[in-house]
């Protein structure tokens, strides 16, 4: 559709006048859109199948594994990281440490009454699913790229996206898949 | 007077959410507050001060506000603001009441454009004129039903524009307003997310704004709503009355045609 394509365009443009870059927000950063964001912005709810296919295969091979099969961290250091919902917005510093706002869209741990539900519950999610090589693989590369499993996911790509390190992604998989964790209580 | 509503308001918030252990009774209690304030809302301090800014004679050219257009015609504030954003003549643009306002201020007024947008938003200390004037402006739609047309062609563009904007996915988080706030019974820990693709919801978001944020003790407008949706998102700051704030504004307030306006509002 020609028109749509046009409107599509003064989109752009009106963003470009008409936001400014502060801290770590970037009027580039929202106009320089890679496949993935601007294929999901074409089709926003529901897209043809061989669309997420592409996007899904594209994704999973940005994922990066981590350094020697090291999956695991501190999931009390997860936790924090599940509570914090700071970074990347305008009003925060540039390269300062971010967090992961799990719970903005997920149940985590019994504790936590206040969670979102933008995303399934990953209440007992290590403790349903054990800690097999598949398991591990699955739930880091779910974390580090979401889209590589689901187009157009709602969940940001927090290891390609660098919103979350190494050693950051390792504490949130103590947590959802250390039977210590309260996630797995 | 302000510093003890604020108290009282404070304290109720409290004993409102501290019992509650399940979301679903922390979501009444929050209704249920919000309907024993309903007569008192300190908006109305907002709407007072705005109507005197409106009268007073100001700026360089030591005019009022009162012969401001606001899409009805000279100085007619009943139900200006449930027809707007629209398409004025004057500029030959779509205007959203912020951006109308402000155009008023510089043109009526005399303000450059850098002086009519110095403090849209109050901070400590720091009163805005322009919080004052919206909710004054905005109390007198009350009770009217939405209604705008986009009915002329540059309406349907800004319309077509804003829902682009909606549906733009960029940035850190790969976030777009829709990410939110297109599906059903949402929310971003406790807080519920209106769908702006339904009428229901639309209306619901839409007709409540402006408002007395609780949490702020300040009343805070639509463009103020869309700056945090923004931040939140991870994307740039708005500029302060732009086009882009007017296109995302047309597309949520054609969605919420046909609901009636009950604002300025009381939020957490």
């Amino acid at each position: 559709m020609a028109g749509d394509t046009d409107y599509g365009k003064a989109a752009l443009d009106m963003i470009k006048s008409d936001f400014k870059s502060k801290g770590p927000a970037t009027v580039e950063g929202v106009l320089k859109q890679d496949e993935a964001q601007r294929l999901c912005s074409e089709y926003p709810t529901e897209r043809p199948k061989e669309v997420a296919e592409k996007i899904e295969a594209e994704q999973l091979k940005l994922v990066k594994y981590p350094d020697g099969a090291k999956y695991l961290g501190k999931w009390q250091e997860g936790e924090k990281i599940a509570q914090n919902g700071r970074g990347m917005q305008s009003s925060d510093p540039i390269g300062g440490t971010n967090g992961g706002n799990c719970y903005a869209c997920h149940q985590m741990t019994k504790e936590e009454i206040s969670f979102g539900n933008i995303g399934p519950s990953l209440y007992h999610y290590g403790k349903l699913r054990g800690q097999s090589e598949e398991i591990l693989k699955y739930t880091w590369a779910k974390i580090y790229n979401s889209q590589a499993f689901t187009a157009c996911s709602n969940m940001p790509r927090f290891g390609h996206k660098g919103i979350l390190n190494e050693k950051q992604i390792q504490d949130v998989m103590a947590l959802l898949l250390d039977p210590q964790s309260p996630v797995n209580k | 007077m302000r510093h003890t509503s604020h108290y009282v308001i404070a304290t109720a918030i409290i004993v409102a959410a501290a019992p509650a252990i399940a979301q679903t009774s922390v979501t009444d209690e929050i209704a249920k507050y919000r309907q024993l304030l309903a007569d008192g809302n300190p908006a109305e301090l907002w709407e007072m001060r705005g109507e005197e800014l409106w009268k007073k004679k100001d700026g360089p050219q030591k005019a009022s506000l009162e012969q401001c257009d606001l899409g009805k015609g000279p100085g007619v504030l009943k139900g200006a603001y449930v027809e707007l954003p629209r398409y004025f003549k004057d500029v030959n643009k779509v205007m959203d009441l912020e951006q109308r306002l402000l155009h008023c201020r510089m043109t009526l007024q005399g303000l450059t454009r850098e002086q009519g947008t110095k403090t849209p938003f109050a901070s400590a200390g720091n009163p805005s004129d322009i919080e004052a004037l919206v909710s004054y402006i905005t109390a007198e739609s009350k009770g009217m039903k939405m209604a705008v047309t986009a009915s002329h062609p540059q309406e349907k563009t800004a319309y077509e524009i804003g829902k682009k904007i909606f549906f733009h996915r960029g940035g850190a988080h790969d976030f777009a307003c829709a990410t939110c706030h297109s599906t059903d019974g949402q929310r971003i820990r406790l807080q519920e997310l209106p769908n702006i693709l339904t009428k229901s919801n639309a209306q619901a978001a839409y007709t409540t704004w402006p408002a007395y944020r609780v949490s702020q003790g300040e009343v805070r407008t639509m463009q103020h709503r869309l700056n945090d949706c923004f931040r939140q998102q991870r994307f740039p700051e708005p500029l302060y009355g732009s086009d882009a704030i007017t296109a995302v504004t047309m597309f949520l307030a054609k969605n919420a045609e046909g609901g009636v306006y009950n604002a300025p509002a009381l939020k957490r």
